[in-house]
């Protein structure tokens, strides 16, 4: 097969190019620690959800913010459905300033996106699965919560907030308890 | 190449009339040749320009909507609006554009008609009736009257549901294109019962090859659509499981870009050398590039799916090493493209490093709407490996950098380049010179003027966080920050660079009408359908790249290692568990 030497060069750079990618996707995951959603929320019945009746699941509880049964940082419990989350849309949710943020969202209805706008917290939330995922704000500071998903005629109605605040403040207005 | 057909020069010369035995000049286009096939091609392009018309009005008043410049439709219709112009122009407009393309490729590049009527018919109405099904329910949402709607994007994910037609119309769409691909495989075995040793016409290769992935690849969306959301819908099965039927949706959701990617390719690797003025640079390594695209297409759509849960990050991981090794055919191409035009330019006169671009014949449309379809497309290269990116990736995911992205692949890669190439190929299969030469000379480049705007105000404002499919501007809970220059700067531009593409979709549909209705049939073309040989043709690749089966078997290999385990999981636990009703009920 002739290949021209300029289109070797080229193929060689190409190659070369592609693996520094996948290199720095690596260097992303194991240096900064970048987190990713995976299985590990695991799956729930839709319908215990969008009845409420979440002591019947294994893996997710009242919506709210919640002490971590571990004593470090809190995790946060989501349920989104046409159109609002809970919590988040009726009032903000609230996290406190420097300590690892558990999420866990899962739907009631259809498929949304849970997005902090213009950050990389970012998910799907499809019905039957909970995502679950780490977070640790290094800043106070108010952030929209938005759904990305088209999810119903009232898709660009469905947003929310959520408040990271000083450590000292958040004690007073933890939602949750353990 | 030299078939030793008697009227072998009738397309395989650049001369466009030729001298009879009689000493009478005659015509040789593709549409005396071949009319038959010339047929075809214009049935199949005039319909995908009307999709294209209906696709383009939607997409002028969705980008004035939610830029509120201009507001005709309630939110809420929207969505309908936003299902209308996806499915016209993302199933309909490139679906009837690629089958009519190549059917122009197979029949040039072997040399002879279809092979069945009733076959050619039997696709032609698959796909058109399809169309009609899945186009009359989306518009029937509109309308109160009709019991019936399919507001659920042209990315159906269950359980938002649609009204069993669209799902039928959807399903019958793809079977038309099966049809339709073995209508090329039918006509290939004929050519090679009269070849049995000579190497597969490059244009063929390229359409065979692109086809075979299709089939792969649309396997995942039959398997969602048939077994699951038309019973679904129709109330057989109350429940799916919508991780599930989402990841069918994928499998066939990322190959599908491939799909309008590789007639586009066909094109650039085939066509754009000759409108340069040169030759192809290397037949070999365009069919290496064509076979990679086949093994590699499917195996990746677990791309879309980095930010669902149900998926463990592992399998992402192996579908993200190779969704970027997919950049390497891509890559080749971008050599190749640059040096046949470079080639071409020089041809004609052009020197020095860069000063070669001059040379080039930017005002003619064909060439300069390709050219520039081309130049999109690289930076809609870049902002891919950005979706590409398993980390980066969650900063834009579902923002409005997406729809910037897909309107530099899709938009303009096969748009720019399905239009441009029209103005070269329609006066072939019609028999009637081009009109309003001056109207198409400006076209490709209000296109690209519109999507530089339109494109690069979405990728800034997707950095910002603003959301793609959403009706409106902004929330009353928040605001959204710019990360360079303003929101309100981004939607201006949106809103300018919007009406531009459809100014040049009129423009174009206003080019084509007239040439349909005003030219006159046998009249001086002014262009001819010879396309010269490669620098380095087929003789120089090894024959085992012909080897069709053995590229499939790869192929089917690669997605069984990508998606047999995650499958596997996800249907452990019953194929319709953990399931969810249909929403309206």
């Amino acid at each position: 097969m002739h290949v021209h030497r300029f289109e070797k060069l080229w193929f060689g750079a190409s190659l070369v190019l592609i693996v520094a990618f996948v290199g720095t996707i690596v260097y992303g995951a194991i240096g900064p620690g970048v987190a990713m959603v995976g299985d590990d929320g695991g799956t729930i019945e839709a319908a215990a959800v969008s009845d409420g009746n979440f002591e019947q699941t294994e893996n997710f509880r009242e919506p709210g913010v919640y002490e971590s049964t571990d004593g470090d940082g809190v995790d946060v419990y989501i349920v989104a459905r046409q159109y609002l989350f809970n919590p988040g849309t009726a009032e903000p949710i609230e996290v406190p300033r420097g300590e690892e943020v558990t999420f866990h969202v899962t739907s009631a209805d259809v498929t949304h996106g849970f997005n902090l706008a213009a950050t990389n917290v970012n998910t799907m939330v499809i019905p039957g699965q909970v995502a679950k995922f780490d977070v640790t704000f290094e800043e106070t500071g108010e952030y929209g919560i938005v759904c990305h998903e088209y999810c119903g005629s009232g898709h660009h109605t469905m947003a929310g907030q959520l408040h990271v605040v000083p450590q000292s403040q958040f004690d007073t207005t933890a939602e949750g308890e353990n | 190449m030299a078939t030793g057909h008697p009227d072998d020069t009738a397309t395989h010369s650049d001369e466009e009339y030729v001298e009879t035995a009689e000493g009478t000049r005659r015509r040789r286009a593709f549409v005396d040749r071949y009319p038959e096939a010339a047929q075809i091609v214009r049935i199949c392009l005039g319909i995908s320009f009307v999709a294209f018309a209906g696709g383009a009005l939607f997409g002028l008043i969705q980008a004035l909507h939610r830029t509120n410049v201009l507001r005709i439709i309630p939110s809420s219709d929207y969505y309908t609006l936003l299902t209308g112009h996806g499915v016209l122009m993302v199933l309909v407009f490139t679906t009837f554009g690629i089958a009519g393309l190549f059917q122009w490729a197979t029949t040039r590049s072997l040399d002879r008609e279809p092979p069945s009527s009733r076959l050619t018919a039997a696709w032609l109405g698959t796909i058109t009736l399809g169309t009609l099904l899945a186009g009359g329910t989306i518009l029937a949402g509109l309308t109160d009257a009709i019991p019936a709607s399919a507001d659920v994007l042209f990315t159906f994910y269950a359980p938002l549901k649609a009204h069993p037609l669209f799902y039928v119309g959807a399903a019958l769409i793809i079977v038309g294109s099966w049809l339709a691909g073995a209508s090329y495989f039918l006509q290939f075995r004929e050519w090679r019962s009269e070849n049995p040793d000579a190497r597969i016409p490059l244009q063929s290769f390229m359409v065979l090859t692109t086809m075979l992935m299709w089939y792969i690849s649309t396997l995942g969306v039959a398997v969602e659509v048939v077994f699951f959301l038309i019973p679904w819908s129709l109330g057989l099965i109350s429940q799916v499981d919508p991780l599930l039927t989402r990841t069918l949706f994928w499998y066939f959701g990322h190959p599908v870009v491939y799909f309008w990617l590789l007639p586009a390719y066909l094109i650039w690797y085939t066509v754009l050398p000759k409108l340069s003025g040169g030759r192809l640079f290397s037949d070999p390594l365009a069919r290496v590039v064509f076979v990679l695209f086949l093994i590699l297409s499917t195996p990746v759509g677990f791309h879309h799916q980095y930010t669902d849960p149900g998926i463990a990050s592992g399998y992402k991981f192996v579908a993200m090493t190779n969704t970027f090794f997919l950049l390497l055919p891509s890559l080749l191409t971008l050599f190749t493209v640059v040096a046949s035009m470079e080639h071409g330019a020089r041809q004609r006169g052009g020197t020095g490093y860069l000063g070669w671009l001059k040379a080039l014949p930017w005002e003619r449309p064909a060439f300069a709407g390709i050219a520039l379809s081309g130049i999109m497309f690289a930076a809609g290269g870049f902002s891919g490996m950005i979706n590409a990116g398993m980390n980066i990736n969650y900063l834009i995911h579902n923002t409005l950098w997406v729809p910037g992205h897909f309107h530099l692949t899709v938009g303009t890669a096969f748009a720019l380049t399905l239009m441009a190439v029209s103005y070269w190929l329609v006066p072939q299969v019609t028999g009637k010179r081009l009109q309003w030469r001056g109207l198409a000379a400006v076209q490709p480049y209000v296109w690209f003027v519109g999507m530089v705007l339109m494109s690069n105000a979405m990728h800034r404002a997707g950095l910002a966080g603003i959301p793609r499919r959403t009706a409106e501007p902004q929330y009353d809970q928040f605001s959204f920050q710019a990360v360079v220059g303003s929101v309100v700067e981004m939607r201006i531009q949106i809103a300018i660079g919007g009406t531009l593409l459809f100014v040049g979709a009129v423009m174009f549909l206003a080019v084509m009408l007239a040439t349909w209705t005003l030219g006159k049939s046998n009249s001086q073309l002014r262009v001819n359908g010879f396309l010269p040989e490669p620098m380095s043709g087929a003789e120089d690749s090894p024959r085992v790249l012909d080897n069709l089966k053995l590229w499939v078997g790869i192929a089917i290999v690669l997605v069984a290692l990508a998606y047999g385990l995650p499958l596997y999981d996800m249907v452990a636990d019953g194929v319709l568990s953990p399931g969810s009703l249909p929403v309206p009920a």
